[in-house]
């Protein structure tokens, strides 16, 4: 398993090989990509912030969960922070699996949960020169609600 | 006690700093604790509802803090 909170640009094809074993027939990556558009304002860039130390921990213990849940093998996460452009990768996500279905059930599992859970946060740029911060989902404490 | 607080994204521009430390009396919850950042903060600079993490575990209203604890204040994430 490998986690990463990384202000370096993300090798997708790296994290793939990384999780490959012999035993698996399925290789799948997800890359998230920053896009040009947000509820209709063109966006010109954008950047990432982490609470890195915590990130990287809530991403491993996503990774143990799918991995518990799911017939997987090796799964890798990395996440950018700093400022990216259109276009770039903000996220990248490889599972291994002997099937596929338990790999595109796990993909899907971790990004979710990564949208939930993990400690990170997003400043768009608009191209009318405005900033802020994107509303996003405040995590559930255990024991609440 | 001292508890130390540490602010990210839209909150740390709220509070105005990355860090704060706090002295608090024994046995006092996180509920405390958010009531005494308001005091310092001003108490329309952080949202109604709150959600923070102490060391490293998002951690309800009416946890128990102890000494040299570390309190983050998370504002709703968005990353993927």
């Amino acid at each position: 398993m490998f986690c990463a909170i990384t202000r370096d640009p993300i090798d997708a094809a790296a994290l793939a090989r990384h999780v490959r074993s012999d035993a698996d027939g399925a290789v799948l990556v997800f890359t998230g990509v920053v896009r040009d558009h947000h509820e209709g304002r063109s966006v010109e860039s954008l950047s990432y912030e982490a609470f890195a130390e915590m990130a990287v921990e809530k991403l491993e213990g996503i990774c143990r969960d799918v991995q518990a849940r799911f017939e997987v093998g090796d799964v890798a996460v990395a996440h950018r922070v700093g400022d990216l452009a259109i276009g770039d990768v903000s996220v990248a996500i490889a599972v291994a699996a002997p099937h596929r279905d338990a790999a595109y059930g796990a993909s899907r599992t971790i990004i979710e949960r990564v949208k939930r859970e993990v400690p990170i946060w997003k400043r768009e740029r608009y191209a009318d020169g405005q900033e802020a911060w994107r509303d996003g989902s405040l995590p559930e404490p255990p024991g609440s609600g | 006690m001292r508890v130390r607080c540490l602010f990210f994204a839209a909150y740390r521009e709220l509070i105005g700093a990355e860090e704060l430390e706090l002295e608090l009396p024994e046995g006092a919850t996180v509920e405390r604790l958010i009531e005494e950042v308001r005091a310092r903060a001003g108490s329309a600079a952080l949202p109604r509802r709150l959600v923070v993490a102490v060391n490293r575990e998002y951690a309800p209203l009416d946890t128990v803090l102890g000494d040299g604890d570390e309190v983050a204040f998370i504002p709703p994430v968005a990353g993927g």
